[in-house]
């Protein structure tokens, strides 16, 4: 048996490929605890960033600038009473949230950290995340009607003919960027979203910059869908407060309601991914075939210590800043205890990138390595996340109608239009 | 005959041991969408047999995965889960009315349906058997082995084999496909049209 | 345990099969027998796809992607048909819908 779980160690294939069922399951478990991470994280960046925007502070009370925030948010919402509608639908009600979470976690089955850090390279790994993204409007139709009221129904109608108008466009753009990975020596593509990455990389371009302006059109197309598919502002008429009561989610409260949520943001950081992998790299580091000396790569892998020393200083700079009254003694206590700790992660993230410049093949060049991959691909995603709140902040909302215009009339034949010329100019430059 | 997969069927891919999984997951999807079936065609409530519809749809998207036809599962998901049932669901949500919550569920002449049903299972059962012989057991037994992409490469050949056939082969029933779905769009826009 | 066959997967093919024909056959709901009808398409489906893996040829998985695209058309025009009578009679009942009967 520690045979089965050391032969993979060292391994250049996913836990997928290599039939290892035990590091396929500490893939999932590990992917399930940096979502549950990054959902909190993302909970208090958003606060805060959408309360920075209209120039107040957001939450300063709970922790040290409102750090523990999303923490007494879940607890609250864990202890809240359950409420069901008295003629609702009682097996349906329960369901329907499970429906929605399962679809938006079952997409991090194909995303890919890394070469070959991820649960499952499929060989079909694009259609896979399209087929399942899209089993997350059944989830939200059905909680529209388990509800029994008129407003959950109606959001949740419009809701899902949001999401099923706009799947088309993000299909359309999806397929541009795989007819540009056929643009190899043998002549194939690859559906598969390691096989992808890695066209980028023989290719020498991000997909994005290929066949200026086409592969910049098909990103911003699939930008604009993932925002209208997640029901995100500018495209949340179905589910904001001032419209329709909250949508196909009013009715649920307490943990319920949180599952929801926990819905919402997986799927926006799955979609943030997958455009991350299409379109802008993946796991790769800025010039990987430019620059290429080993001085070079030295200097871009000790950019995730560089990063967390930089969280650190201005958690540190925070501290400092804390009045010094008696009443705000433990705060600064415990803002310093955190600056403390990703001071200490930098430290062990920068001697790891050191020792592993000496030789090629030991622990820790690999460590450091697999550090780098994830390091630049959380990275780029943050960025999106950083963009979602920035756009909730900034936009007012489409209405309805125009949403659907939106979606119909100028997305489906500009992405159309971008599939052709895309596979035309293929065709000529090969 | 295939001569490529007659010597390839003769040799023994994994003289290794038997595959424990294969039986555990065929029993478990196929019970699944067997179930799913019945609960679509006996529960009074759509919307129940809507979400048994779907758990019958995914299921037999498993068997394909089984069955090593990984872009005909993808297609099921996203075309018929994803896209068919929503379909189904707006509709039952727009017909819905309470009168059909009370009514009777099954029409008066259901013992023939089913006996109309059984006969039909009997000329399968029949089928079966006496076409038994007509498939010799070397076919019939489906090798596994752990090596999942030698199997599948000596089964189907390299990858892009379906975009060959789709447009090679099939081109001509590709492009009346596509006609097809044009014609039952253009259909079911104009049926539902309110009338101005 | 037997090993899994081609003939496991008819059965279960079959099995499908005869459901929705109960299903067509015996339900009054118009929308339920929509779906039994879509359940038919899928057992045709599983069976094309099966046989093709007996005989190693991708002909059965490129022939069940037409059949799945001809469900969808169907499905689309059936529940076309299906508002568009509701509209006049109010009602979804297959014993109902007799409008052309002498």
């Amino acid at each position: 048996m520690p045979n089965f779980v050391m032969s993979y160690l060292g391994s250049t294939v996913t836990p997928g490929q290599a039939g290892n069922q035990f590091w396929a399951l500490i893939y999932v478990l590990i992917i399930f605890a940096g979502v549950s991470v990054a959902v909190v994280a993302m909970n208090w960046i958003e606060r805060k960033a959408l309360a920075h925007f209209q120039i107040r502070l957001g939450p300063m009370r709970v922790g040290p600038h409102g750090l523990l925030q999303p923490i007494a948010d879940a607890l609250k919402l864990m202890l809240k009473e359950d409420i069901i509608p008295a003629e609702a639908d009682q097996f349906v009600f329960w369901v329907a949230p499970l429906i929605g979470l399962l679809a938006a976690f079952a997409v991090y089955t194909v995303i890919p950290f890394g070469p070959s850090q991820a649960v499952s390279d499929m060989n079909i790994g694009i259609l896979f995340m399209l087929g399942v993204s899209s089993l997350g409007a059944l989830g939200i139709v059905v909680a529209g009607w388990a509800s029994n009221s008129h407003y959950p129904l109606i959001g949740a109608l419009r809701s899902t003919a949001q999401m099923v108008s706009y799947e088309v466009a993000m299909g359309l753009a999806v397929v541009s960027a795989v007819l540009m990975t056929s643009l190899n020596s043998t002549g194939t593509g690859t559906l598969s979203m390691i096989g992808i990455v890695q066209a980028q990389q023989q290719q020498g371009t991000w997909f994005i910059f290929k066949f200026f302006p086409l592969g910049l059109l098909a990103f911003m197309i699939f930008a604009i869908a993932m925002i209208a598919e997640t029901n995100r502002a500018p495209f949340d008429m179905a589910e904001a407060e001032s419209e329709l009561t909250a949508g196909y989610h009013t009715e649920y409260s307490g943990l319920r309601w949180s599952l929801f949520m926990l819905a919402e943001y997986a799927a926006m950081i799955a979609v943030s991914s997958i455009a991350v992998t299409l379109w802008l790299g993946g796991w790769m580091r800025p010039f990987p075939n430019l620059l290429q000396a080993p001085l070079w790569e030295f200097t871009f892998s000790l950019f995730p210590g560089l990063t967390f020393l930089g969280l650190a200083a201005i958690a540190g700079v925070g501290t400092a800043r804390m009045p010094s009254h008696s009443f705000f003694r433990i705060q600064r206590i415990g803002l310093g205890v955190f600056a403390s700790l990703l001071a200490s992660i930098a430290l062990l993230l920068l001697l790891i990138a050191v020792a592993g410049r000496s030789a090629d093949t030991s622990i820790a060049a690999r460590f450091s390595e697999g550090i780098g991959y994830v390091y630049w691909f959380v990275l780029k995603v943050a960025i999106f996340m950083y963009l979602f709140i920035w756009y909730r902040a900034t936009w007012p909302r489409y209405r309805f109608d125009q949403l659907m215009r939106v979606g119909w009339k100028v997305l489906l034949p500009i992405s159309l239009g971008v599939l052709i010329a895309t596979a035309i100019v293929g065709v000529i430059i090969s | 005959m295939n001569p490529v997969l007659n010597s390839a069927l003769n040799t023994t891919i994994n003289p290794g041991m038997a595959p424990v999984a294969t039986p555990f997951f065929f029993y478990l999807l196929a019970g699944l969408a067997i179930a799913g079936g019945v609960l679509v065609i006996t529960r009074r409530n759509s919307v129940h047999s809507a979400l048994a519809l779907i758990g019958t749809l995914l299921s037999v998207a498993g068997l394909y995965l089984m069955l090593y036809a990984p872009f005909v599962a993808a297609a099921q998901i996203i075309v018929y889960a994803g896209g068919i049932m929503v379909l189904f669901l707006f509709v039952i949500m727009l017909v819905n009315i309470e009168r059909v919550s009370k009514e009777r569920r099954f029409n008066r002449i259901w013992p023939a349906g089913v006996s109309a049903a059984c006969g039909l299972m009997a000329l399968f059962v029949f089928a079966f058997v006496k076409g038994k012989a007509l498939f010799p057991d070397r076919l019939m037994t489906l090798r596994e082995s752990s090596n999942t992409q030698e199997i599948a490469t000596m089964l189907y050949g390299e990858r892009g084999k379906m975009g060959q056939y789709s447009f090679g082969q099939y081109t001509f029933t590709f492009e009346i496909a596509s006609l097809l779905l044009l014609v039952a769009i253009l259909g079911a826009v104009i049926m539902t049209k309110k009338k101005m | 345990m037997v090993p899994i066959t081609t003939f496991h997967y008819l059965v279960v093919a079959a099995a499908l099969f005869v459901l929705g024909v109960i299903g067509v056959l015996t339900r009054r709901n118009v929308v339920i027998v929509l779906m039994s009808i879509e359940l038919i398409l899928n057992a045709v489906n599983l069976n094309l796809v099966a046989f093709s893996r007996m005989w190693g040829n991708l002909n059965g998985q490129v022939f069940s992607i037409f059949i799945t695209v001809d469900a969808a058309a169907e499905a689309a025009a059936g529940l076309g048909i299906l508002i568009a009578f509701f509209r006049n009679k109010e009602t979804i009942n297959v014993d109902e819908i007799d409008l052309l009967k002498w």
